[in-house]
């Protein structure tokens, strides 16, 4: 579980985030959403601690990650997993040394049992054949599921997944939506994804925080959506024709009960 | 400002430094990389350092025989001269400032590349001391291949000026083999070899000071490779002062 407390971040010229209070619970999908330049990205780097926030606190099942001390940091670091938006593949290495790098970093397992492992967390993102190509031999959608398996490798209990559909088509982004709520569901992960696609919120959002304007709008699952009058999160949400055709079709079905 | 400026980035330098001479997490994940990097920085920088080193041994030796050598001076004056030029200061300084150029593009490229598409914000957020992973290999690599530079530049400047004997037909090999002989100092060979692992280590720290800093896309990258090369080089002519006071 991490939960964020009074969280502010402010840079010289301008104030990110403020007051952001928020819980993402284990075995969960938890989502961030909100427009470009709303403060999504600065949040994720905060919960990871690439940016100290400048006020608040961020409690990885009850540690204190602002405060901790450097060693601390480090080893609860080796509890996370992060999917990036680029995926940020090593270049120089082979997908399956991509994959098999944490381990080689930090566990003590043998060359056998590592790279059985690498190989198990390939196969369960489907990519197992292409275990010995480069990053640059592969599809945007085959990068992201190697970044997927390589943050999966050390059985985290955090998976930070940022913006991990954009640039993909929905076909794929279903696959890695899915993918990425298996794993959540399979081995019990607080799972946070920083997201501004639709299909996502609707598909796997079992908590989604809104952001607007560096301030939580609203929070809640993606059932209580339909209902809510928050005018930002409706504007938001139903920006395009589509979701805003499904909601009004939603709408009426609800009329229709009712009568 | 400029003062400031200078002192904040001495002051961030010595920062990463800090963080970069630490103990490695995983000695073998270290030799791994540094067997990479003394590849990469070192065996790929043969080729250039002979070629390099080949031509401008000649061309002193040509410059010399044709343009100072005369009847009032002794025969061995051309071969004394290349070999006294090519030991003191062509084979540690100048060829380490062609290799800022080289090396150090390549260092502050690649690790700038790696900073804007967040493979080393990937690395810290497994917990990995990405400084210390990245460049204390490429430092300690390039310090370790370097001194086999500067031998591979003497003794391929020492060919070209042979070349001119033998194939230019400028020089007799008598007279060049009497000036390389003539009052050979085995202590300038040394100095040329210790001056050369300072410029190592100012090529792969300050490249890789500037490439780890990137901020920003594509154009940042090119501006720091080029920074890196321009400040390096400026370090090398710098310290290359002091140290031959120092050592000569």
């Amino acid at each position: 579980m991490i939960e964020l407390k009074h969280l502010y971040k402010s840079f010289p010229d301008k104030s990110v985030l403020e007051d952001i209070n928020t819980v993402f619970e284990n075995g969960k999908t938890n989502l961030i959403i909100g427009q470009s330049g709303s403060g999504k990205t600065v949040l994720m780097k905060c919960l990871v601690g690439l940016l100290e926030p400048s006020q608040g606190e961020v409690l990885y099942d009850g540690r204190d990650f602002v405060h901790m001390s450097k060693r601390e940091r480090t080893k609860l670091r080796r509890e996370m997993g992060m999917i990036f938006q680029s995926a940020a593949l090593f270049d120089s290495m082979s997908v399956l040394e991509n994959v098999m790098f944490p381990l080689d970093m930090f566990s003590l397992d043998s060359y056998k049992e590592r790279r059985r492992r690498a190989q198990f967390c390939l196969d369960r993102v489907n990519l197992l054949e292409a275990q010995d190509k480069y990053p640059g031999e592969i599809s945007g959608g085959m990068q992201k599921r190697v970044a997927i398996a390589r943050a999966i490798s050390m059985n985290p209990q955090y998976l930070f997944c940022d913006e991990p559909n954009s640039g993909l088509d929905p076909k794929t982004s279903l696959v890695i939506d899915e993918l990425i709520h298996g794993i959540t569901k399979e081995f019990n992960t607080t799972t946070v994804i920083n997201t501004h696609d639709m299909n996502s919120v609707m598909g796997i959002g079992e908590h989604i925080l809104f952001i607007c304007n560096g301030r939580n709008e609203w929070q809640g699952s993606k059932d209580d959506i339909m209902g809510s009058q928050n005018e930002q999160l409706n504007n938001f949400i139903f920006a395009s024709d589509l979701f805003r055709k499904v909601k009004k079709a939603e709408m009426e079905e609800q009329r229709d009960a009712r009568r | 400002m400029l003062i400031h400026s200078c002192l904040t980035s001495f002051g961030r330098y010595l920062q990463l430094m800090g963080r970069t001479f630490t103990r490695p997490e995983r000695f073998r994940m270290f030799l791994r990389q540094y067997v990479k990097e003394m590849s990469q920085l070192g065996v790929d920088s043969i080729g250039i350092v002979l070629l390099i080193s080949f031509f401008i041994g000649a061309v002193i030796c040509i410059q010399i025989k044709l343009n100072i050598q005369s009847p009032w001076m002794p025969h061995w004056v051309s071969g004394y001269t290349t070999r006294e030029i090519m030991l003191l200061e062509f084979s540690s300084s100048i060829m380490c400032l062609i290799l800022s150029g080289k090396v150090g593009s390549n260092i502050a490229t690649e690790l700038g590349t790696m900073r804007v598409t967040q493979q080393i914000d990937a690395l810290e957020i497994m917990g990995v001391n990405s400084a210390n992973f990245l460049i204390l290999p490429k430092i300690v690599g390039l310090v370790t291949m370097i001194p086999l530079l500067v031998i591979f530049s003497i003794v391929s400047g020492v060919a070209g000026a042979y070349a001119t004997a033998y194939v230019g037909h400028i020089i007799t090999a008598t007279d060049l083999t009497a000036g390389m002989q003539h009052e050979f100092t085995q202590w300038f060979v040394w100095m040329g070899i210790i001056k050369s692992l300072f410029f190592a280590f100012i090529i792969s720290s300050v490249s890789a000071f500037y490439g780890y800093n990137v901020e920003g896309g594509s154009i940042e990258v090119g501006k720091a490779s080029t920074n890196a090369v321009v400040a390096s080089s400026m370090l090398i002519l710098f310290s290359d002062l002091f140290l031959t006071q120092l050592l000569s």
